[in-house]
């Protein structure tokens, strides 16, 4: 038996779109392994979802390669299409049936015996928390359960990998809540590639991150790596009587202060370094009215300005 | 798998009031023909007895209500079948079938099923109406199933082109446009280009453009033949469409 925990489910190589003479995605490389999240970061028209189609089978590719647990997607579609669920970015519901029948169809549809579709069909309904309105039809139902919907017919027959194309958009805080919570549970049995232009979304959910801008990939690393790169190492300070930023900047270990309106400070330390406590202990004994100490939150935005200058700078 | 998608298909056309409109119009005009030629027949019947070998009542009324049928059909099957493909893309359903474990082939010819299966139904329901004269008289069974044999073949034919059809647009009331411009088209164009072909002895392009009229072809059935030279004609017709529905969709596929 293959070990769960090293077995590569989706691999990807060289994947690239061309839409006439535009070129949408190019030269992207992938891999995941069983029990990983694996988030798809970038800003809308990042080449996102045009690689979760290609994925999925449902674009061609204008050159590179898919396999999905060792089976070529392009040589062997149907067997590979097998192991994948997909939630694309508007979920494909039939708002004329009602939930039960639609899950059961999308069991249907994936081959599922008919010994095991009753179960799998209940237990797709009761894990995306859809128990109670099984025998509703789908066109009278919340954007949120539409969404839950959309996951239980993605996940009805126990696919390898789970593809979600931005699961999370257009939802209440609640309801992204409650989705983000079902996506972990999914990540425990499957593997799952998420896509969302929401920083914070990936840093609650996944394992993994891969960055997209212009159709390649910019950054792609763990979750920590990504902590680490843009903000692990920069606080927001404010102070009520603000010293000369010289003076904030001279405590060993502080690499930079930057104003960033009123008396907030953005404060970035050197490299393995926490100069935290020094600075706190500086603000006391020079009576700097330090009132706000948080680590500074950034957006996807500067992440971005980060990942390009990164390139401009590095020879 | 196949019959999965016709099922959906079949109780999906259920579900919209379309179905059921065009369904009830289909039998009131019907209906109401069947009624005329029963009269007219029972008015010429004391003449017919004196001509030698007359026809019969299922030449005179059950032949003509099958015709109308097919005349019905051709307005119908456009209407039944243009939501097939068009809505499913425009309400962006058809990614749930494309990412399903199935080949183009399975979807276009599940759904081809689905809609002949009302279609089946339609002649079912056409074929009570001359069932009903055996209460009092006899049919000429033969003729009868060469013309439910033939509209069905016929429906079959109409169905393919407007499942085609469908495949060409993502808007349903267009698609329905292109199918009824198409199968007229076709039928007016094979119908005087297959004989005009013939008689300048060109028999190759005569015979292809007959493949393009069912109709026509309809026309032998309608004479009590089985002509396997007219069933070929319409199965080859049905085989390209539908050819050309996978293939089209493939075509999304690759361009996007």
């Amino acid at each position: 038996m293959t070990d769960k925990s090293t077995e590569i489910t989706v691999s990807a190589q060289g994947l690239s779109r061309k839409f006439g003479g535009h070129t949408a995605v190019s030269g992207i490389n992938l891999e995941l392994k069983r029990g990983e999240i694996l988030g798809f970061l970038g800003p809308n028209g990042a080449g996102k979802t045009t690689t979760m189609q290609m994925l999925t089978g449902n674009l061609a590719a204008s050159s590179g390669a898919i396999s999905i647990c060792g089976i070529d997607l392009f040589e062997r579609p149907t067997a590979a299409k097998a192991r994948i669920g997909y939630l694309p970015e508007h979920p494909p519901l039939y708002r004329e049936l009602t939930v039960r029948e639609y899950v059961d169809l999308a069991a249907r549809l994936h081959r599922v015996a008919k010994s095991a579709r009753s179960a799998a069909v209940g237990n797709a309904l009761a894990r995306c928390g859809l128990g109670d309105v099984a025998q509703k039809l789908i066109g009278t139902l919340s954007k949120g359960y539409q969404q839950r919907v959309g996951i239980a017919q993605a996940v009805v027959h126990h696919p390898d990998v789970v593809i979600l194309d931005e699961p999370t958009v257009g939802l209440d805080p609640n309801q992204i809540r409650e989705i983000r919570n079902l996506i972990r549970e999914l990540g425990a049995n499957y593997s799952v590639i998420l896509s969302t232009h929401i920083l914070p979304e990936v840093e609650t959910v996944c394992d993994r991150v891969q960055i997209l801008h212009h159709g390649a990939t910019v950054f792609s690393d763990t979750i920590a790596g990504l902590k680490q790169f843009h903000g692990g190492r920069m606080v927001l300070v404010g102070l009520k009587r603000p010293p000369a930023v010289g003076e904030i900047a001279a405590i060993s270990g502080i690499a930079s202060v930057e104003p960033d309106g009123g008396n907030l400070y953005r404060v970035s330390f050197a490299d393995n370094a926490d100069p935290t406590e020094n600075l706190v202990r500086r603000a006391v004994e020079k009576s700097w009215g330090l009132y706000q100490l948080s680590p500074a939150q950034s957006s996807l935005e500067d992440v971005f300005v980060q990942l390009t200058r990164k390139e401009e700078t590095s020879p | 798998m196949i019959f999965t998608i016709a099922g959906k298909e079949l109780k999906a056309l259920f579900a919209s009031p379309l179905a059921w409109v065009v369904l009830t119009f289909m039998q009131i005009v019907l209906a109401f023909g069947f009624l005329k030629r029963l009269d007219d027949f029972m008015q010429i019947q004391p003449q017919l007895i004196q001509v030698p070998n007359p026809p019969g009542i299922t030449e005179l009324v059950v032949g003509p209500v099958y015709a109308t049928t097919a005349v019905v059909l051709l307005f119908a099957v456009p209407l039944l079948a243009m939501r097939l493909i068009a809505e499913e893309r425009r309400n962006q359903t058809m990614v749930l079938l494309v990412s399903a474990p199935l080949s183009m082939t399975e979807i276009v010819l599940g759904k081809f099923i689905g809609l002949m299966g009302l279609l089946l139904l339609v002649v079912g329901i056409t074929t009570l109406m001359p069932l009903s004269l055996l209460l009092g008289g006899r049919l000429d069974f033969g003729l009868l199933a060469s013309l439910i044999i033939g509209v069905a073949l016929l429906a079959a034919c109409f169905a393919a082109v407007a499942l085609y059809a469908s495949c060409l647009t993502e808007h349903p009331f267009a698609a329905a446009m292109i199918a009824f411009g198409l199968l007229l088209g076709m039928l007016l164009a094979g119908e005087t280009a297959a004989d005009g072909l013939r008689g300048r002895g060109w028999p190759v392009p005569a015979a292809l453009a007959q493949v393009l009229s069912p109709l026509k072809n309809f026309e032998t059935f309608a004479k009590g033949v089985l002509d396997s030279y007219s069933i070929a004609c319409m199965l080859l017709l049905i085989a390209t469409f539908l050819i050309l529905a996978i293939r089209r969709l493939d075509a999304v596929r690759l361009r996007g």
